[in-house]
């Protein structure tokens, strides 16, 4: 640990109280997977909107020996992903990663990695709208009535507005799906095509709101079945592309525009499983798969 | 099939300094399936407040009303609906009839109240229609854009859709010419031969003499 | 020939609000197929009475029952909220007098009045778009219309679309207040001849709540007249409106231009 973590922070900036009270959340939100537990979210040095709901959860959950990995849309490198990297190594003084297979936690912001999850890692995700009804029912009152008494019509009304607008479900991210046979809940802003991967993951993931004050789990091997019609069945879309960088099929792809001309390429959006993939193919010298 | 006792009707107006005005008094008449009674009497004796009373409309004040087995004074509404609907037809003189509804559909309701299938309803509708000289063109179109006397002769198509056993009619000849009132006439006298008990009130003496078998006098019940 | 059981009952219905006395000791029975009208002033209680029948409101002394499939007549004080949320999204209905109140006006008209089948569990898109189209045709909205949004319908419209969003679900029973309140009197007409086959066709109950004694005289059985919160005066349509009883019901009779 260094010395200025030392003299400044508690490990990893919440005080013990605090990560008490979210730790009793987080064990409330794994008893009742999918519920959504009301937390006294704490003001944190960061914008509302920069994932201080995850920061929280993952500040709760952090031990000193935890190699800790942040992404945002998939990627390491991005400003939200170095900053809340930074603020750990800052605060907590933990090991960092890159590599999904390494690390013990996870926080992440509208991806879950390529790379599959194991037993003992901890995905964290930050939630900016945790309520999946709000886009119909604006009511808090209501809409907890409603996860009370299992009254879930209304999601389907939101689906099938997609199908009778767009021909299909056109709902491409935060893709709602229930937990456990039981509660509806929103993903956060993952796209669809990772939603498969929420269903009988071995490892625990847990979601964190921080404006809207809520924290919510998916405890590992969960039933997790993305909403859908028998007539319109779910798909998990990705773009029909091929990496430009290490060629994969089977990823999430980033569209990125290469220059003026509106000339454009697909990437993986998961940089490490990109990187992992590229040297692969430099090893056996292959550059497709 | 209507029994009339000692039947009395007070209107009391409670915004009028709660003036009690009487009627109809002690008033007695019986009509059995199969006969057709004129109530006659001066203008204003009280033979279509008795015809409301019969009707369950006008609330007696005292006796009793017995159509067709029911107590009309003490009946509960539902009893009252399902007399109307099933066994108590009244062709009044005004046509009261949701706007826009066609003239077909407003002379075939009474049937398809009483669950006859809608194309058998609407065949009996055609056939009154016809028979009352409506032309074609006008049975898709409300009957409150019609003249007076068309708007009789719907509402007079209307009663008559369905075979009540016990039906009132209330001046039924009145504003029509000659062919359409031997065809009304005609009616009754069907009506009369399938067993109706008809109670009338007609103005039109040569009517009153060729369909009624009997007259009754209101005047009669009138307190002195 | 009668059902001798009623649909609904209400006994004693009470609903005071400190001292302030919304409605006081309101009876009556519905029978199936029967419409029942309210009407009264504004003030009258008629408002109060409607919420506290409908399960909106508590009552503060009485009882409602409604006949269940299962149960037979039971008091909806004893149900269960998850009951009686589910009771008014399937065997009851409720239009309101402002049709915003009633319809998602973000959902597409046939998102409305799928609602209520996506509600008790309809999971075939087809299906639910299928059951959407025809009750469109029903209250005679174009099906050219089924994924238009209901702000962009007239107010008739929007009232039809509503009536078709609660009847998708075939109620027995449907609460109704001021459902022409609002409306040019052509469109009153169009939608009480549209309410009126309705409840004939499909044998509904029905209880109207309504200022407007010309639409009650077309649509009600039976009539309440509602005075300062208790009912003056019931009976039969016709009777009350021709052969009024009471003083207060003579003046509203007396008041209308052609009741």
């Amino acid at each position: 640990m260094s010395t200025l973590v030392r003299e400044h922070y508690n490990f990893a900036y919440l005080d013990e109280h605090t990560k008490r009270m979210i730790r009793r959340a987080l064990l409330k939100g794994v008893a009742i997977p999918g519920y959504q537990v009301p937390f006294a979210s704490r003001e944190m040095p960061m914008p509302y909107g920069w994932g201080t709901g995850g920061v929280q959860v993952s500040a709760a959950c952090m031990v000193p020996d935890d190699r800790v990995k942040v992404i945002d849309q998939g990627a390491d490198d991005t400003t939200n992903a170095i900053s809340i990297r930074k603020f750990f190594e800052r605060t907590a003084g933990v090991a960092l990663t890159e590599r999904t297979a390494e690390a013990t936690l996870i926080q992440t912001r509208h991806r879950i990695p390529e790379h599959p999850l194991s037993e003992g890692q901890i995905l964290v995700y930050q939630v900016p709208i945790p309520e999946p009804l709000r886009f119909l029912e604006p009511r808090e009152t209501e809409t907890r009535k409603m996860h009370a008494l299992s009254e879930y019509g209304l999601m389907h009304v939101k689906l099938y507005e997609d199908i009778s607008q767009h021909g299909e479900i056109a709902t491409s991210y935060a893709y709602p799906a229930e937990v456990n046979g039981r509660h509806v809940f929103d993903p956060s802003p993952i796209p669809k095509f990772d939603n498969p991967k929420l269903d009988n993951a071995p490892a625990l993931q847990l979601f964190g709101a921080g404006r809207e004050q809520r924290i919510y789990a998916v405890p590992p091997y969960t039933r997790v079945r993305s909403l859908d019609f028998e007539d319109y069945p779910f798909v998990a879309a990705r773009a029909e592309h091929q990496c430009a960088l290490c060629g994969a099929l089977h990823t999430y792809l980033d569209e990125v525009i290469i220059d003026d001309e509106g000339g454009r390429m697909f990437v993986c959006s998961d940089t490490d499983y990109c990187n992992e993939r590229q040297q692969a193919n430099q090893e056996t010298g292959n550059d497709a798969g | 099939m209507i029994h009339v006792e000692n039947v009395s009707k007070t209107f009391t107006l409670h915004n009028q300094n709660s003036a009690v005005i009487e009627v109809v008094s002690r008033a007695n008449l019986a009509v059995q399936s199969g006969e057709c009674v004129a109530l006659t009497g001066v203008s204003g004796s009280g033979k279509s407040t008795l015809m409301r009373m019969i009707y369950g409309n006008y609330l007696a004040a005292s006796g009793q009303i017995t159509v067709g087995g029911v107590d009309v004074v003490h009946a509960s509404p539902r009893e009252i609906i399902a007399l109307r609907r099933h066994t108590l037809g009244y062709v009044s003189q005004f046509l009261r009839v949701v706007p826009r509804v066609s003239t077909l559909d407003v002379v075939a309701e009474p049937l398809l109240r009483v669950g006859t299938p809608e194309t058998q309803a609407h065949e009996r509708a055609s056939d009154l229609l016809a028979r009352l000289r409506i032309p074609e063109a006008l049975w898709q179109l409300s009957p409150l854009t019609f003249s007076g006397g068309e708007q009789q002769r719907v509402n007079i198509a209307r009663g008559f859709a369905h075979h009540f056993p016990v039906l009132l009619v209330d001046e039924p000849t009145a504003s029509l010419d000659g062919t359409n009132r031997d065809t009304v006439l005609a009616l009754i006298e069907e009506a009369k031969a399938r067993g109706a008990a008809i109670l009338g009130i007609f103005h039109d003496a040569a009517a009153r003499e060729r369909v009624c078998d009997r007259e009754i006098d209101v005047s009669g019940f009138k307190a002195p | 020939m009668m059902q001798d059981e009623p649909l609904f009952a209400a006994s004693g219905l009470s609903k005071s609000y400190g001292t302030h006395v919304g409605c006081r000791d309101v009876s009556f029975d519905l029978w199936p197929g029967e419409v029942l009208g309210i009407v009264g002033e504004s003030g009258s209680g008629k408002s109060t009475l409607l919420n506290c029948i409908s399960g909106q409101l508590e009552p503060s002394e009485g009882d409602v029952l409604y006949r269940t499939q299962d149960e037979g007549m039971k008091s909806t004080q004893a149900m269960t909220e998850p009951e009686l949320r589910k009771l008014r999204r399937t065997e009851w209905a409720f239009v309101h007098q402002n049709p915003r109140d009633g319809l998602r006006l973000s959902v597409s008209a046939g998102g409305n009045v799928g609602e209520r089948l996506m509600a008790i569990g309809a999971r075939h898109y087809g299906d639910i778009r299928n059951s959407a189209s025809e009750w469109l045709e029903r209250v005679e909205i174009s099906t050219a219309r089924i994924d238009d949004r209901p702000s962009t319908f007239s107010g008739g419209m929007q009232q039809r679309l509503q009536i078709a969003r609660n009847l998708v679900t075939h109620p027995r029973l449907i609460f109704m207040d001021e459902p022409t309140g609002g409306l040019d009197v052509s469109v009153q007409a169009r939608l009480l001849d549209l309410l009126r086959s309705l409840v004939r066709e499909l044998g509904l109950s029905a209880i109207i709540v309504t200022h407007d004694l010309a639409v009650v005289r077309l649509l009600a059985d039976r009539l309440m007249v509602m005075r300062g919160g208790s009912v003056v005066e019931q009976g039969l349509t016709d009777q009350v409106l021709d052969d009024p009883q009471h003083p207060y019901t003579q003046l509203l009779v007396s008041s209308v231009l052609m009741p």
